[in-house]
């Protein structure tokens, strides 16, 4: 039996594409933990489908990270062999589903990064990021209508629904900050083209969350405070539990295929 | 006389042709050509190989697709065929054929519009009813029962009805 972690050389290529993979996949399983308990059907697929989504975008990325790398590694052993500490994922994606306004605050906080990032990194001068980012910009785009309607309609719903997403809001907004923070492997990557800087899709980002979450009736919180660690594998302790269910198969019958 | 080149024509022709028979496992009345999916066949002396691209990134219908290319080959007489899968240029729904779109029609799905109608934030999309034709209808889920459909209603007939979301 071999259950032990995976090593990874972490070259900035490599890192930058685990991050992105991380986050959709962890984004994805969350999802996915909807299913079947969504509070209507047409929401429990609407849900399936934007985490299949996702975790298509993740399979894309460890792929490539898999080829950067060129070592034994593939997009199963990333995903399955790897511990808490080697997980690169925004905080933001782990945080529990909560109550359905939480979970779709978690979505729309992320998917109004999401629709920009990729659209801007249709320009990369990488050829597989770029043929990524073209997939996934079509994709966000629905994940972020989808997350923004929901957003009016519980804000400027009853006083029960606007209670629970204004809740949800002031709890989630300081995992905001850590999306747009770069490190030096990340910052040669922008500087040769190749990753786009996410600080510079700041401003649009905000305007786009401002205008829905006021015509949701709601507020964002004031504070500056933003909590950061998981893009260097400092997590918060949901995410051993996430990985715990999602890897257990793995763990238990290493190598197992069907 | 038969030049190799033609030679190497036909025989491509034929991988296409076997290719292109291959139907959506979800939506059977589409094949692979009228999605757009079937991208190109390359041919390597006697050996083939298919690109095709991914409707959306997690299509779990991808995988059967590939299989079932790989069969069709084999009964037209090609040996051990590959499926490449390629991600540019990106799929989109401008690559369905006529042809599709009115299979689609038939078979009670709306088809998709114009790609350049996505983008709007709250736009506003007016989808005719495949079954009565009536352009009274309302969206009930942007996500229905596969990645690639929406799920409508028509006020006029009452009844729902699925749409081939633009993409």
């Amino acid at each position: 039996m071999n259950v032990a972690n995976i090593q990874v050389s972490e070259t900035p290529l490599v890192l930058y594409a685990l991050r992105r993979a991380d986050d959709a996949l962890i984004l994805g399983h969350r999802l996915s933990e909807w299913c079947g308990h969504a509070p209507m059907l047409e929401e429990d697929m609407a849900l399936s489908n934007i985490a299949l989504d996702l975790l298509g975008q993740a399979r894309e990325l460890y792929s490539y990270a898999a080829k950067v790398e060129g070592k034994d590694n593939d997009e199963d052993r990333f995903a399955y062999l790897r511990d808490v500490r080697q997980y690169r994922n925004l905080l933001l994606v782990e945080q529990p589903n909560g109550d359905f306004a939480q979970t779709l605050v978690r979505q729309f906080f992320y998917s109004t990064l999401a629709d920009l990032y990729w659209r801007a990194m249709t320009a990369s001068s990488d050829a597989t990021l770029a043929a990524i980012a073209a997939k996934s910009e079509k994709e966000s785009a629905y994940h972020l209508r989808h997350a923004s309607e929901w957003i009016i309609r519980l804000g400027d719903g009853t006083v029960e629904s606007h209670a629970r997403a204004q809740a949800a809001i002031d709890h989630l907004w300081a995992f905001t900050g850590e999306m747009f923070a770069v490190d030096e492997g990340e910052r040669a990557l922008i500087h040769a083209d190749i990753a786009i800087d996410p600080g510079s899709l700041r401003g649009r980002w905000l305007t786009t969350l401002s205008g829905v979450i006021s015509e949701a009736t709601l507020e964002l919180p004031q504070t500056d405070w933003m909590q950061q660690g998981g893009r260097s594998g400092r997590h918060s302790e949901h995410l051993g539990h996430l990985l715990s269910e999602l890897q257990s198969m793995q763990r238990t019958f290493p190598g197992q295929t069907w | 006389m038969v030049t190799v080149l033609e030679r190497e024509a036909d025989l491509r022709q034929r991988a296409w042709e076997a290719a292109a028979t291959v139907v959506d496992p979800e939506i059977p009345v589409l094949t692979i050509a009228d999605l757009g999916v079937l991208r190109d066949v390359v041919l390597d002396g006697d050996h083939v190989e298919v690109a095709i691209t991914p409707t959306y990134s997690g299509c779990p219908a991808m995988n059967m697709i590939a299989l079932e290319i790989e069969l069709a080959l084999e009964r037209a007489g090609f040996r051990q065929p590959k499926v490449r899968t390629v991600l540019s240029p990106a799929w989109t729904t401008d690559w369905m054929s006529e042809e599709g779109r009115r299979k689609l029609h038939a078979y009670g799905i709306a088809p998709p519009q114009a790609s350049n109608s996505r983008r709007a934030l709250f736009g506003e999309q007016a989808v005719a009813c495949p079954q009565c034709g009536s352009a009274n209808t309302e969206l009930l889920s942007e996500f229905g029962s596969t990645s690639c459909k929406a799920l409508w209603r028509c006020k006029a007939c009452r009844e729902p009805f699925d749409y081939f979301k633009c993409h």
